[in-house]
């Protein structure tokens, strides 16, 4: 091993543009041997765009991409792969219909006269799977298998390619914490073993747990590399946004209140199968309390909120809102009976992203006496108030409030979504996922507005699949698991591996009170 | 017994051929909604081809010698002729699905529509008469497997076997047979047949694999032409006795059918075919089948009005296709244009 270079892969002052952006700016990244490398950075700091210059998906205009100290030109995922060079998408790269075996060897097939050699693959995959403790179902269908099981067909694809430099895009983002943490363990087995690894996440507390250096981008440019070891994630998150960030929630205890919303029993039928996907639910929300739903995503938390909103018929049970049954009200009463809503989709529930931001303010209160006479938009009247909105939530777009909704950016999106549900005062707020896809700065400033909310006697209604979310913002956790609520926690008492273990349904309160 | 069967298969086996056509295109991702179209065209040039080489010395001293062997070659190189341009035809699609990124089935429709157009509009000039025709005798004559083909008298009664395989039989009949048992070996066996399903279950999946997706999708779909124009030509020779009108009776409509029913799967689509086959036969045979062999021809005398059972291949379509497409699965991605870089 003499002479060996230092770094397995350099990629030197990248600079890649789009139409209009400029997603890489003079960005150094090196990876050494045998080392788990954290690449950080917010929602378009240009992380994904650089692993897809590494990949050979995209061709950067300037900068050169170095291999054990040679200069390589990567112009398409074939070359990456001859390199050695795999990686672990972040929305899978699989096809749904063939079988874990056809899905490892795609692209990289042995063959004999064009027919594929099945049994040769099989025995390199299974003595793979076996080293690395990665089991698989080599004959079920992708489209059968659970999301974990899916990133360790992702994982022996790579290693089926024999790849030394193993990228992972995001990789937990869909994982529970037990899965969490068999792949982290599986990283480190990777590392130990000599291969490198780069790891892309804006999640902190694994960057810190697993990392031995981390490169920082923000918005497009270089901004450092720190070893882990001597850094906190304090100084990481502010390295990250550019300004020191309140990473904990801060407020009081709860003082909860009397009931403002009670749900008794709920059936909400399924889109994709026949039978429920919320299968009799009853819960309490009260004033002064933060009720967080958590669960894997697709246990019934949408479909859930859909029924207690009004965006879907009920099969059964009841919702009582301020002592009022609504229960079959239409959406417009729902909400005029004391519900404000943050939609769980802000392009298709929250925005009619072709309509100007003053527009999108007034849209649950244009037919307000303040807004219109005889049918017609008092035009002056919409504006101040648009304008009052603008400045008192800090939204930010490029023209003020005529500014296209589409043209804005998700996390003013999402605060002028907040700043008309907020406005409206309603007595309880219904959340859904109110920080998805936003950066540090966005969230922090979210869940402030969520526990001021709170502390001025408001209910509120969260959900949520950020496990860091639901323990720090939420008074009380419900967890649901395939349409039915297993556990009640409370965040104080309880840990993220106990929250995991409920939402993977191998836990589950006593069924008393229940049918 | 026999009659219906060979009749089923005239049938089933143009049907077949087409709808693999289609299994081909949609597997790559691109609907091939222009079967009917390339069928028409495929047809077109195959009569053509047999009308302008018949005429050739050799092939008129062959069959004045009944050298059977010189005719069915004759046949066989129309086939070819009709697969290669109607992969040509294809490319038309397949350059505004894959290049231009055009909407498929209006893509796909466009074919259908110029292709008769073209093909009546060729006819008119070369025949000047609305149909085209062989230029002497009928396909029977030149091309059918017969006793008298063998040498052997009419007379002679062979085995149930050598009856219906070799008596009054299409040699493109088991041509096309032993293409589909050979695509379908492709289609899952080999390399090239895995990474064309990838392309149409999920491109940017293949594509980050390093497959080229549009070099798939052009093969798909090219491939798709070449069977579908050959299928065209078969129709007409075997059921149209080798005349070419710009109308295949909506046979590569009625395989699109055939290829939902058969769920995009090589098996199921050769048996959904035979099915159709079957009613097709019926529908246009039904005064003169015998079934049991006593002479008496039951469906005749049922007295249903014949409209009916010309009907029947038309309505099991609807009603087969109203009871199992909601079962049935595509390709996922077929119908999207794939766009490198597009997350």
């Amino acid at each position: 091993m003499e002479n060996t270079p230092e770094y397995v892969i350099e990629m030197l002052h990248i600079t890649k543009e789009f139409p209009g952006i400029r997603a890489n700016d003079d960005i150094t990244l090196q990876l050494r041997r045998g080392e788990i490398h954290a690449l950080l950075g917010e929602n378009g700091a240009g992380k994904s765009t650089l692993m897809s210059v590494l990949f050979g998906m995209y061709q950067p205009e300037e900068g050169e991409i170095r291999k054990n100290g040679k200069k390589v030109k990567i112009n398409d995922p074939n070359d990456a792969t001859a390199l050695g060079i795999g990686m672990v998408h972040q929305h899978f790269k699989l096809v749904d219909v063939f079988t874990v075996l056809d899905n490892i060897i795609l692209g990289a097939e042995t063959t004999k006269l064009g027919f594929v050699q099945r049994k040769e693959a099989r025995r390199k995959v299974e003595e793979l799977s076996e080293r690395y403790g990665l089991k698989v179902d080599l004959d079920a269908m992708v489209e059968d298998i659970s999301v974990g099981m899916q990133q360790r067909v992702e994982i022996l694809k790579m290693l089926y390619r024999d790849n030394e430099i193993l990228i992972f895009d995001e990789p937990t983002a869909v994982l529970t914490p037990q899965e969490i943490d068999e792949l982290m363990s599986t990283m480190r087995e990777f590392a130990k073993e000599g291969k490198s690894i780069l790891f892309i996440s804006h999640k902190l507390n694994e960057i810190m747990a697993v990392a031995d250096r981390c490169t920082v981008l923000r918005k497009g440019k270089y901004v450092g590399t720190v070893n882990t070891a001597d850094t906190n994630k304090q100084e990481l998150s502010n390295m990250m946004v550019g300004r020191p960030v309140q990473l904990e929630v801060k407020k009081k205890p709860a003082e909860p209140g009397e009931v403002i919303m009670s749900v008794e029993n709920l059936r909400v039928p399924s889109k994709i199968h026949k039978g429920d996907a919320v299968k009799g639910v009853s819960f309490d929300v009260r004033a002064g309390e933060i009720v967080c739903i958590a669960g894997i995503d697709g246990n019934g938390q949408t479909e859930l909120i859909h029924g207690i909103t009004g965006l879907e018929k009920l099969s059964g049970g009841s919702i009582t809102l301020c002592g009022k049954n609504i229960t079959h009200s239409n959406i417009h009463n729902k909400s005029a009976a004391g519900m404000s809503h943050i939609p769980e989709d802000r392009h298709k529930h929250g925005l009619v992203l072709d309509f100007s931001l003053e527009q999108n303010l007034v849209l649950q209160r244009y037919r307000e006496k303040r807004f219109q006479r005889y049918g017609f938009i008092k035009k002056d009247a919409v504006r101040e108030y648009a304008e009052k909105l603008i400045e008192q939530f800090d939204v930010r777009s490029g023209q003020g409030a005529v500014t296209t909704a589409r043209s804005m950016s998700g996390g003013n999106q999402q605060k002028a979504i907040i700043a008309r549900e907020i406005d409206r005062d309603k007595p309880l707020m219904v959340a859904v996922q109110p920080t998805r896809g936003l950066d540090v700065g966005a969230i922090e400033y979210i869940h402030s507005q969520i526990v001021a909310q709170r502390d001025s006697g408001k209910a509120v209604l969260l959900v949520s699949l950020e496990l860091d979310e639901v323990m720090s913002l939420s008074d009380r956790i419900l967890v649901m698991y395939e349409g039915e609520i297993v556990g009640q926690l409370d965040p104080k008492k309880t840990n993220i591996q106990e929250l995991g273990l409920y939402m993977s349904g191998s836990k589950r309160d006593s069924e008393e009170g229940k049918q | 017994m026999i009659f219906l069967i060979q009749q089923t298969l005239l049938y089933a086996v143009p049907l077949m051929i087409v709808a693999l056509a289609g299994c081909f295109a949609e597997r790559s991702g691109i609907i091939n909604l222009a079967l009917e179209g390339i069928m028409i065209f495929g047809a077109f040039i195959g009569v053509l081809f047999i009308r302008t080489m018949q005429t050739n010395e050799t092939y008129l001293a062959a069959k004045a010698a009944g050298d059977w062997m010189t005719l069915q070659g004759l046949e066989l190189l129309a086939m070819l002729a009709a697969a290669v341009m109607g992969a040509i035809f294809s490319l038309l699609l397949s350059f505004a699905s894959i290049n231009l990124r055009a909407d498929q089935t209006i893509g796909g429709t466009a074919l259908n529509l110029l292709a008769p157009a073209l093909v009546l509009f060729f006819i008119r000039i070369i025949a000047n008469q609305n149909t085209l025709q062989m230029a002497t005798g009928d396909s029977a004559s030149w091309f059918m497997l017969k006793k008298s083909t063998f040498g052997v008298d009419k007379s002679v009664e062979w085995g149930f076997f050598k009856e219906l395989l070799l008596n009054k039989a299409y040699l493109a009949t088991y041509v096309c047979i032993l293409l589909f048992i050979i695509l379908s070996i492709i289609l899952y066996k080999t390399r090239f047949g895995l990474r064309l399903r990838s392309c149409g279950e999920n491109p940017q999946a293949a594509d980050s694999l390093g497959i080229n997706v549009y070099k798939m999708r052009y093969a798909g779909t090219t491939i798709s032409g070449a069977l579908a124009g050959m299928g065209g030509f078969v129709y007409a020779l075997t059921t149209a006795n080798c005349s070419s009108n710009g109308d295949v009776a909506g046979f590569g409509f009625l395989a699109l059918a055939v290829m939902i029913f058969g769920n995009w799967k090589p098996l199921n689509i050769a048996f959904a075919s035979l099915l159709f086959g079957l009613f097709k036969c019926i529908a246009s045979a039904y005064t003169s089948l015998d079934i049991n062999g006593d002479g008496i021809y039951a469906l005749a005398q049922l007295g249903i009005s014949s409209h009916l059972y010309r009907m029947l291949p038309y309505i099991i379509t609807l009603l087969v296709l109203a009871f199992t497409s909601k079962r049935s699965r595509a390709p996922k991605a077929e119908g999207i244009p794939y766009e490198k870089g597009q997350r």
